[in-house]
């Protein structure tokens, strides 16, 4: 529509990413290098899964519509199977590196903990997906027109935008849930991940019903958020210590006496 | 993986790079193009500009199809979404409510103006009332009672639309589909049922014609970078010409120039170019396509027998291109045979017919109109009088009403006026109008073939509508014998010869469909040469002047025309009819005669066409004003016109959210990034007590 459509959809896509990169990840330049690649093997496995299906519709009949609708739910089904083989890809390059850099390091601990890089690998899938699924159709936003001469629904830009903020967080869980499950070797905690990202890919075939996309995909994704919450160390008790501003004193008293 | 597959993944990658890049999806449902709109565009004279402008990134507004006069009130005060695009049906496009929508343009984002299939009843000319008012030759110091029309004023029904100057873009849209689209969307979204407010999403629409030019011609060519100096040469304007073609019954000397002795010439003129408001949908029937396709047709009707019985005076045939914008061709023309840069000049001229607007001749005759102020001079009066003596014989013994208006009233507008100004030549201009113009459409997009009465009966295909003989054929070819026959007498020829010369109608018939039809037709694919050919279309030419060498001008159409309908065929081969080393013999060489190529009829049993060389003395001479050739762009003399420059110009149309719903988009969108910084912030302070869970408490206290 215009400079401020484009402006506030940018933001509230890359509004939470951009906060946690800035704040957790700018400072530390070895965080930002696993950030980014992890976003290239996300690039990786959209460019292996989109070879295939580009090849599948050259083959297919392109006349008939029910066949190419097939077509791209087979599609969707073959990239979430491929992102979430290079995220396990991903988790065990990074355990090999992981040894290989504290061998050529100094120090005796690790630079950076394994719940670190689950987090930052994440992050990294996160921003690359999003950039993805949202940066044209941002580029369109920026003209004066807005969708629906021909009848669809107006609010397209709009719920693509949240959209993208839902998946952009999403990945982020999952990445943590998904190597700490591999850390603690709980299987079935994986196939769980990679249930939950193909329901919420599959979802988004509702769409124009937006209502029917994106409330069940944050209601996956505030779960998503709580379990990874756990993963990473985190507990309700902590929680509330840190909200009723009591953390310092539960620090203080805590603290052994020399 | 074997050779095979490996080939065949990479033939299909190839494939694939080929068809898979260009549809951006977002883009589609958002936008619908509009195709074949017919811009305005800017034009500039040594003081004005006039035409339209848009902004640079193109001008939005909300689609208002205008019912009424009084509906007005809606676009320019009580709308509540302003700016409006306005949508004019063709009665509405006047001056009345086109000066209301300029004074009230902050409230207007531009107009589109839907082109009808037939024309309207009434008059409408965009051109002034008096056109070419300050170049012909009529000014004060000829004869102030004639000067500025005083005399007569010769387009009555002009409102001067065309030389205003508009500060949004104006399109035509044709009616049909697309408009259809457009009228669909606005009943879907825009209407506005009994008094209440239409309500967001509106239809839109988006109209670019940004021109570079501005104020007037001095200040563009002094922008445009002509030193080439510059790496990156920019031109922001353009002056308007083409070229003029010219041809004569006898060969004349092109590598000589100046006075010709022993020469003397009876010039018959035409104009060939027409203009309208939209330059695009300017055919000019009246205006000026039937005055040159009436003599190139008396050209054709004269070409055996000056052949055979050569007058004592040559005939030079005339086309003048730019007529429209103050004189162009014929005003370069004079100034080179001023300048002694032709091959005849002014003293070679015995004197001078003009063919003007002939179309309505049907109904109310024909006219010869003379000059009053050089008709004072005994010489020239005697002269003129056996010219009109001529054309009144001529006439009657073929039976067409031929008149004469009163002495004392001037000429038209006409290029006879530019060979006035510099000499006093006998010479009459030959019209369908007494006095003021009869074509209530002049140099207006209404004036086509419909309006010269061109119709075909129902249900026949193209090929037979081309060689139908209407009766606006049958009657131009009568005016061209008359024309024919009058030219051989005043050059010189003998009376027995006059019976013989006539003016072919199927040719004229011909002529007609090419030029007002369509181009793409067998005729003209036999006579243009082999490179010309994809230039043929199924739309009729252009007959605006255009700037450069417009390749869809009819120019070079004119040019074949004449060639083949005067000229004669030589028989050697495509090599050497392109080499002027073939012809040694001096009457034959190119600089008496000019020879092409062109393509020919398909023989019965081929397949391709055998092409044949054509000898005529068909020349283009150079149609720019003399103002750009002497740099004096602030000229009163000389045209100055010049044609902007643009970069993009389209049109489309779509649907438009309102503004609260974008500055909710916008609040929103820095909610959210406000309260994930803040969330952030907070999170990453307290990171390591929030994540401490999974580990000894002591551990954290070191």
């Amino acid at each position: 529509m215009t400079a401020s459509v484009f402006f506030g959809c940018t933001f509230i896509a890359f509004g939470p990413a951009i906060a946690l990169f800035l704040f957790t990840i700018a400072r530390d330049p070895l965080r930002v290098i696993f950030l980014i690649a992890g976003a290239f093997f996300w690039l990786v496995s959209l460019l292996l899964s989109s070879l295939v299906w580009f090849i599948s519709v050259q083959i297919s009949n392109k006349e008939s519509a029910p066949q190419q609708r097939g077509l791209l739910i087979f599609g969707v089904v073959l990239s979430v199977l491929l992102q979430e083989l290079f995220r396990f890809g991903y988790y065990k390059l990074l355990k090999k590196a992981n040894e290989g850099l504290l061998a050529l390091s100094q120090e005796e601990t690790m630079p950076i903990s394994i719940r670190q890089l689950a987090y930052v690998s994440g992050l990294g899938f996160g921003f690359m997906s999003g950039a993805f699924s949202v940066i044209n159709i941002l580029a369109d936003s920026v003209g004066p027109g807005t969708v629906g001469i021909h009848g669809d629904s107006q609010h397209y830009f709009l719920s693509s935008a949240f959209m993208t903020m839902a998946i952009i967080l999403l990945h982020m869980f999952w990445g943590v849930v998904f190597f700490d499950a591999c850390e603690k070797k709980r299987w079935w905690c994986l196939v769980i991940v990679v249930a939950s990202h193909l329901l919420v890919s599959c979802l988004t075939f509702q769409n124009p019903y937006y209502v029917g996309s994106l409330v069940p995909t944050y209601i996956i994704m505030f779960l998503m958020g709580v379990w990874a919450f756990c993963c990473a160390g985190g507990s309700l008790r902590n929680l509330k210590l840190c909200l009723t501003c009591k953390d310092k004193d539960f620090l203080l008293a805590n603290h052994r006496p020399r | 993986m074997d050779l095979i597959s490996t080939k065949w993944i990479i033939h299909l990658l190839l494939c694939g790079l080929f068809y898979g890049v260009s549809c951006n999806s977002v883009e589609q449902k958002i936008y619908i193009n509009l195709n074949d709109t017919v811009p305005c565009v800017r034009l500039l004279n040594a003081t004005h500009q006039i035409g339209c402008q848009s902004s640079l990134g193109g001008d939005v507004g909300v689609i208002h199809f205008l019912e009424s006069e009084q509906n007005l009130e809606y676009v320019l005060t009580n709308g509540n979404n302003p700016p409006y695009m306005v949508i004019l049906e063709s009665h509405l496009f006047n001056r009345d409510v086109m000066m209301k929508l300029k004074n009230g343009s902050s409230r207007i984002a531009g107009v589109a103006v839907i082109k009808p299939n037939s024309n309207p009843a009434g008059a409408f000319s965009p051109h002034t009332t008096c056109p070419n008012e300050n170049t012909g030759v009529y000014s004060e110091s000829y004869d102030p009672a004639l000067a500025h029309c005083n005399g007569t004023m010769w387009n009555p029904n002009g409102n001067g639309l065309s030389y205003e100057e508009f500060s949004f873009p104006i399109f035509s849209l044709k009616d049909d589909n697309g408009t259809e689209v457009i009228r669909q969307c606005y009943m879907d979204h825009n209407r506005a049922v009994n008094g209440s407010v239409p309500v967001y999403p509106l239809c839109a629409m988006e109209l670019s014609s940004h021109m570079s030019a501005v104020t007037d011609t001095v200040t563009c060519m002094r922008r445009s970078d002509t030193s080439g100096l510059s790496l990156n040469p920019e031109q922001v304007c353009d002056p308007l010409g083409n070229y003029n073609v010219w041809g004569a019954t006898k060969g004349l000397n092109n590598s000589a120039s100046g006075h010709s002795e022993n020469e003397t010439v009876v010039v018959a003129a035409a104009r060939l170019d027409s203009r309208a408001f939209f330059h695009g949908i300017s055919l000019g029937a009246d205006s000026g396509t039937s005055g040159f396709i009436t003599l190139l047709a008396a050209a054709g009707a004269l070409a055996n027998v000056t052949r055979e019985a050569p007058p004592p005076r040559t005939v030079l045939y005339a086309f003048f291109q730019g007529e429209s914008f103050d004189y162009i061709g014929s005003s370069r023309m004079v100034y080179d045979m001023q300048g002694d840069k032709f091959p005849i000049d002014l003293d070679n001229i015995h004197s001078l017919v003009e063919i003007g607007q002939v179309g309505l001749h049907a109904s109310e005759g024909l006219w010869v109109h003379t000059d009053p102020v050089s008709r004072r001079n005994a010489s020239i009066e005697t002269e003129v009088k056996n010219l009109t003596d001529i054309f009144r014989s001529v006439a009657s013994s073929l039976n067409i009403s031929l008149g004469e208006p009163d002495v004392s009233q001037p000429l038209p507008p006409a290029s006879f006026q530019r060979f006035l100004r510099a000499q006093p030549i006998p010479g009459v201009v030959l019209t369908d109008h007494r006095t003021s113009f009869t074509n209530s459409f002049f140099e207006s997009m209404y004036d086509n073939a419909e309006y010269l009465n061109l119709t075909f009966p129902a249900g026949l295909t193209p090929e037979e509508q081309f060689n139908y003989v209407t009766d606006t054929a049958k009657g131009l070819a009568k005016v061209a014998t008359l024309a024919a026959r009058t030219l051989y007498r005043q050059a010189g020829g003998a009376e027995e010869r006059l019976a013989g010369i006539n003016a072919d109608e199927l040719t004229v018939a011909h002529m007609l469909y090419g030029f007002l039809i369509q181009t793409k037709n067998p005729w003209f694919e036999a006579i243009v040469s082999p490179e010309d050919l994809p230039a043929l279309r199924a739309f009729p030419p252009e007959h605006y002047v255009g700037v450069n060498f417009n390749s869809n001008s009819s120019t070079k159409l004119v040019s074949y025309v004449f060639a083949n309908l005067t000229g004669t065929a030589v028989n050697v081969s495509r090599e050497n009819c392109s080499n002027s080393g073939t012809f040694e013999d001096a009457a034959d060489s190119t600089d008496m005669n000019s020879y092409t190529w062109v393509r020919g009829v398909t023989p019965p049993n081929a397949t391709e066409p055998a092409g044949y060389c054509v000898r005529s003395t068909t020349r283009l001479s150079r149609a720019e004003s003399p103002a750009f050739l002497l740099g004096e762009f602030n000229s009163s003399t000389y045209s100055t016109w010049s044609e902007s420059r643009w970069k993009k110009i389209n049109a489309r149309i779509f649907l438009v959210a309102g503004h609260d719903l974008e500055m909710l988009t916008l609040g929103l969108g820095l909610a959210v990034l406000l309260l994930s910084l803040l969330i952030t912030f907070f999170v990453n302070t307290k990171a390591d007590f929030l994540f401490s869970s999974g580990r000894e408490p002591a551990n954290a206290t070191y």
